[in-house]
């Protein structure tokens, strides 16, 4: 029966073709905005993870109820030996010291005085140590707008947009004005070896990068850093790795009584990120469902439309001795036929534009201009396993939901009259 | 079941509600049918003859009265016991011939066989041998689309007769066929008839058809007004 069933959907195209065409359009939209929204969750984290928060970070408590506000004076001293212990004891992730400071950049024209200055967000990664993974998470090579790389002490990059702003190129000197961690003036000069652009409009629009180390003697912090981050090697989160990591870093290190004791929180925690996934994993299912809704009313439609001009062929297939509800199965069989095929090809022609945009991503950077999120301007889109899947939810729910309401129609009619029917 | 009588109806009434008023199709029937009969149910349109078919195809109910259908009391017949007997026992042939336009023709006829768990190959020897009665094994994959109407018709009298029924009942099997095509068809069946005692039961008011038939049930607004047997008619075969 099934044989027979598929060979009539093969062949009555106007049984097949319209539906197979509005689940695939259906499952095609889901499965790209379910890829779309995995994209943005991912560049979300990937971005916070790398410029805020790693994918687990280490602070002193003090400082940790404070982070927002980068209290350098409640930083953690001791990094180096922080960093040789976790490093033995989590040999899984990566470890790397940072500072972000707030503070003046000041620019002097050709007779020394101020000619224009602007308030500045600063971030001191290690850029020098070969070992540093900061260069290649924070893809600094290929960000570089005009100049270079720092090379010698003092150098730092700024963004490219900042720059233009305070008219400054490569080469060029500066002053750093900041507080040192025991709330002194601190005054380095530096000088820009390069621009570069984040992608972030937050950082784009007043920050510059330094190496740790000077920064560590601008600011009077020697042995010391805001925060140490850790990542995972493949820049890929696991959530429940991370949760491990945390609980027992600070069964070991965190002392309730010692506000200054390191204590070690992950990346949905630290960045508020938890329920930005929460409302990403329901926004998920949010869209698969208002796609189940609008096919399954398109498909209810169509299906009563099938049925109606199907009246002949439920007559005699009534008339041969077919009962029914056997009728009734049959259609839902088919509906489910309609679905699986509807979905597998929704689900690949999905696939390819969520593929395209995983890889090229969308540059939408100008819509972010004032956009204080650390989250890119360019828009990816991410392709999982679910994604493989996502799609036949809706696909085959909506074919089959179509389909009963619309054959309970068949269903309830009377034999005798559909029999009638066949006459007309 | 009484061997005697395949058919057998006793005071059936078949009534409509119409408004205020209500229409009365069929009106105290009495008739009984035996094994074997190549018979008519005669009459103008609106006499009750397509009605009387269906209650004895098991495809409507009687309002009062008993129809008895090979030893299946109709009135009584749950929806599934009805098509469980349509299924085993009953053959359909329809004026517009209603065979279904995405199948060939071996599959038109095969399809009350897949209803019946039969297996593949079983089916197949049945499916020629019905296309075979009718003259059309050269016919199996062609579509429905692809047939004259009498090559249509003879696809439907194969598919009613394929599980070798007891009954077939014929509503207007000729009203879209010509005069050769008509004369064909009834030879067809009147073969049928004579080769698997198939019984024959046609609504109907087409000359064409009622000049085959042995025995003339004729009604008139609901009523039998002359039940007729014709013995001549079988030296006509």
């Amino acid at each position: 029966m099934l044989k027979f069933l598929f060979k009539g959907l093969i062949r009555d195209r106007s049984r097949s073709l319209f539906p197979i065409l509005t689940v695939a359009i259906g499952v095609t939209l889901s499965v790209f905005l379910y890829s779309y929204l995995n994209g943005f969750m991912s560049d979300m984290i990937k971005s916070s993870a790398h410029y805020n928060t790693g994918h687990v970070r280490i602070m002193s408590q003090a400082y940790a109820q404070e982070s927002n506000q980068n209290p350098n004076d409640l930083a953690l001293i001791g990094i180096d030996t922080l960093i040789q212990n976790i490093q033995k004891t989590y040999p899984e992730m990566i470890w790397t010291p940072r500072i972000k400071l707030g503070g003046l950049i000041d620019i002097p024209d050709a007779n020394g005085e101020t000619r224009i200055q602007g308030p500045v967000s600063g971030m001191a990664i290690d850029l020098f140590s070969e070992s540093s993974p900061e260069k290649r998470l924070l893809n600094i090579k290929e960000a570089i707008v005009s100049g270079e790389l720092p090379k010698n002490h003092n150098e730092i990059l700024i963004a490219d947009d900042f720059a233009k702003r305070l008219k400054v190129a490569p080469g060029d000197t500066a002053t750093l004005l900041s507080s040192t961690m025991y709330g002194s003036m601190a005054m380095t000069n530096i000088i820009i070896a390069g621009t570069v652009r984040f992608g972030i409009a937050a950082l784009d629009r007043g920050a510059i990068m330094a190496d740790i180390s000077d920064i560590q003697i601008a600011l009077d912090m020697d042995d010391t850093a805001g925060e140490i981050l850790g990542f995972f090697p493949d820049d890929n989160f696991y959530e429940e790795k991370a949760y491990q990591i945390t609980d027992s870093f600070n069964k070991k290190y965190k002392n309730p009584e010692d506000q200054f004791s390191p204590i070690m929180g992950a990346l949905p925690d630290e960045a508020g990120l938890k329920d930005y996934m929460a409302i990403m994993d329901v926004a998920a299912y949010f869209i698969v469902g208002i796609f189940l809704l609008a096919m399954a009313i398109v498909l209810w439609n169509a299906g009563l439309m099938g049925s109606l001009r199907r009246y002949g062929e439920m007559g005699v297939r009534l008339a041969v001795g077919e009962e029914k509800g056997h009728i009734y199965k049959t259609l839902i069989l088919e509906s489910i036929m309609i679905g699986i095929i509807g979905s597998f090809v929704g689900t690949v022609i999905g696939l390819i534009p969520a593929y395209l945009m995983q890889i090229y991503g969308l540059d939408l950077s100008f819509l972010f201009e004032n956009s204080t999120m650390m989250i890119s301007g360019v828009l990816h889109a991410q392709v999982t396993p679910t994604t493989m899947f996502i799609g036949f939810i809706p696909g085959i729910l909506a074919t089959v939901f179509g389909t009963a309401i619309a054959g309970i129609g068949i269903y309830k009619r009377e034999t005798a009259q559909l029999f009638k029917e066949l006459e007309v | 079941m009484n061997n005697s009588h395949l058919i057998k109806t006793e005071g059936l009434y078949k009534k409509y509600p119409m408004g205020p008023t209500t229409l009365v199709a069929l009106d105290n029937v009495n008739l009984n049918f035996k094994k074997g009969e190549f018979a008519g149910l005669v009459g103008p349109s609106g006499s009750g003859k397509t009605t009387l078919l269906n209650i004895l195809g098991s495809l409507d109910s009687p309002t009062e009265g008993s129809a008895e259908v090979l030893g299946e009391k109709v009135e009584n017949l749950e929806h599934k016991e009805a098509a469980k007997l349509r299924n085993n026992h009953i053959g359909f042939i329809f004026q517009t011939f209603n065979l279904l336009p995405v199948y060939t023709v071996y599959e038109n006829v095969e399809f009350p066989l897949l209803l019946q768990n039969i297996s593949e190959s079983e089916r197949r020897l049945m499916v020629m041998d019905a296309l075979e009665w009718v003259g059309l094994s050269d016919r199996a994959d062609s579509r429905p689309t692809q047939l004259s109407g009498g090559q249509s018709q003879r696809v439907a009298i194969a598919r009613a007769i394929v599980k070798k029924p007891a009954l077939v009942l014929a509503d207007e099997p000729t009203a879209n066929l010509d005069a050769q095509n008509s004369h064909n068809i009834m030879e067809t069946m009147v073969k049928l008839n004579k080769d698997l005692e198939t019984t024959f039961i046609f609504a109907t008011h087409d000359e064409k058809v009622m000049k085959y038939l042995r025995r003339k049930v004729y009604l008139d607004d609901g009523k039998i007004v002359k039940d007729e047997v014709i013995k001549h008619e079988l030296s006509k075969e």
